[in-house]
């Protein structure tokens, strides 16, 4: 199952080139860029594993294309993102986030039941390939 | 002497003229290079040797680009360089233009200068070193690092120094990614020499040694005539007079550094003519704010003999 979350998801997956030239999007906007990695690509999972603090001040997206090469090249098996982070006044959020790695088989959700009070159902859902890791 | 190669050059090659030949002087005139270098000609005072050298390394890189289009191999230049010379010859200011005509010849992407010393690459304790250099890289990638007073990075006596790691990591990146950022040492050349033969890596990757020489006393005087003409100051002639004077007594001084002892020089003049004219009765013009007077240098400590001489009283030259 396509994992859609972030901009871009909906596309082909991004080519490195293309990767460079949306970072270096950000970094001309002055926006603070960093790199995460999860095995669990839960939409509730908000936080994602950090690879380095964000970079701040760089100019070109070569140093931050580094970092991503870095983190694929250490979890290879696992989604890798990069967030653009704008500090001015009345945004200080995220203003760009989208999936640069993917692993090669992505497992889909899986649905789960818990038992409640008066026998009642809740349902959740959880990633496969985080299920079988634990 | 950049026209003279050129024109020599395109003279040389009648058999590309054929199959579409390259005007190097336009290939050379479309960038920003021209404009960068006249302005170096013309704010830069002395240093002969060192434009001659950007000269020949801005020609040597349109040609570089001319085989490009031509389809012959040129590879990546190395273009890792080691500024040497006094303090005060200007090496940080031919950085920055050094970044510029990089820049203008598409050889760094941004063209912008991350200006560093030891302290922001080399860390304070076991494995804070490696992502301090590594964050500056990052921060230099697609322009220029210009890394001062480099032979700091490297203690013989400490065998455990933590500046090894970050030589270390600089070398990998200045092989790796040579596209990606271009690294300016600079120091004095003594010790230079004495860095470079302990590092023998280094000396192997850099491409260019500039030599910075002193200024001459005409030069320095120059100097310090075009920082007022920016700060919108003008030498009265006795005092351009005593100026010549100053620099030829400064020079023998200790801590003579160049133009930077000229610029001191210079603030201390402002502020010995705001006083002369805040104390002065009755009203200023406009020549009177903008004029340094002979008395202005003249009160300088440098005449009395350097400031190992005794104060003399009632004299605020410091």
């Amino acid at each position: 199952m396509h994992i859609t979350q972030g901009t871009f998801s909906f596309l082909p997956d991004l080519t490195r080139a293309q990767v460079a030239a949306q970072v270096q999007y950000c970094l001309e906007q002055g926006w603070a860029v960093s790199v995460e990695h999860t095995d669990d690509p839960h939409p509730r999972n908000t936080y994602w594993e950090m690879w380095g603090p964000p970079m701040f001040d760089l100019r070109d997206a070569a140093g931050v294309m580094g970092e991503i090469d870095a983190c694929r090249a250490a979890f290879p098996g696992e989604y890798v993102r990069v967030n653009a982070f704008d500090s001015t006044r009345g945004w200080e959020t995220v203003r760009l986030s989208f999936i640069v790695q993917r692993p090669e088989k992505e497992e889909g959700f899986r649905l789960t039941r818990q038992e409640g009070a008066g026998r009642m159902q809740r349902y959740g859902f959880s990633y496969r390939a985080a299920d079988t890791a634990r | 002497m950049l026209n003279a190669s050129v024109s020599a050059t395109t003279a040389a090659l009648p058999a590309t003229q054929a199959e579409g030949g390259l005007d190097l002087g336009a290939l050379f005139s479309r960038s920003e290079v021209p404009k960068i270098l006249e302005e170096l000609e013309r704010d830069l005072v002395g240093l002969k040797p060192v434009k001659r050298r950007i000269r020949e390394i801005a020609a040597h890189l349109v040609v570089g680009r001319a085989r490009e289009e031509l389809g012959l191999t040129s590879g990546a230049p190395t273009l890792h360089m080691a500024f040497t010379g006094n303090p005060g010859t200007g090496k940080t200011t031919v950085a920055l233009r050094m970044a510029q005509i990089l820049h203008g010849l598409g050889y760094v992407r941004r063209g912008h200068l991350v200006s560093v010393t030891r302290d922001d690459l080399v860390g304070q304790y076991i494995g804070h070193t490696a992502p301090k250099t590594k964050e500056i890289l990052k921060k230099a990638m697609g322009g220029v690092l210009f890394i001062d007073e480099a032979y700091y990075l490297y203690r013989p006596e400490n065998e455990r120094d933590y500046g090894q790691e970050a030589i270390e990591i600089l070398l990998q990146v200045m092989e790796n990614q040579r596209d990606d950022l271009v690294v300016i040492l600079a120091g004095y050349k003594d010790r230079m020499d004495r860095f470079f033969s302990s590092n023998p890596g280094f000396r192997s990757r850099i491409a260019h040694h500039i030599d910075f020489p002193d200024y001459e006393d005409d030069e320095l005087v120059a100097i310090a005539r075009s920082m007022a003409e920016e700060a919108d100051y003008t030498f009265s002639p006795e005092a351009e007079a005593a100026l010549a004077h100053y620099v030829a007594l400064r020079r023998s001084q200790p801590n003579f550094a160049n133009a930077r002892s000229i610029r001191n020089a210079f603030d201390r003049m402002r502020l010995r003519q705001s006083l002369r004219l805040f104390e002065a009765p009755g009203p200023v013009d406009r020549a009177a704010l903008s004029t340094i007077t002979e008395q202005d240098v003249r009160a300088s400590r440098v005449f009395a003999g350097g400031i190992d001489a005794p104060p003399r009283a009632a004299d605020d030259n410091r």
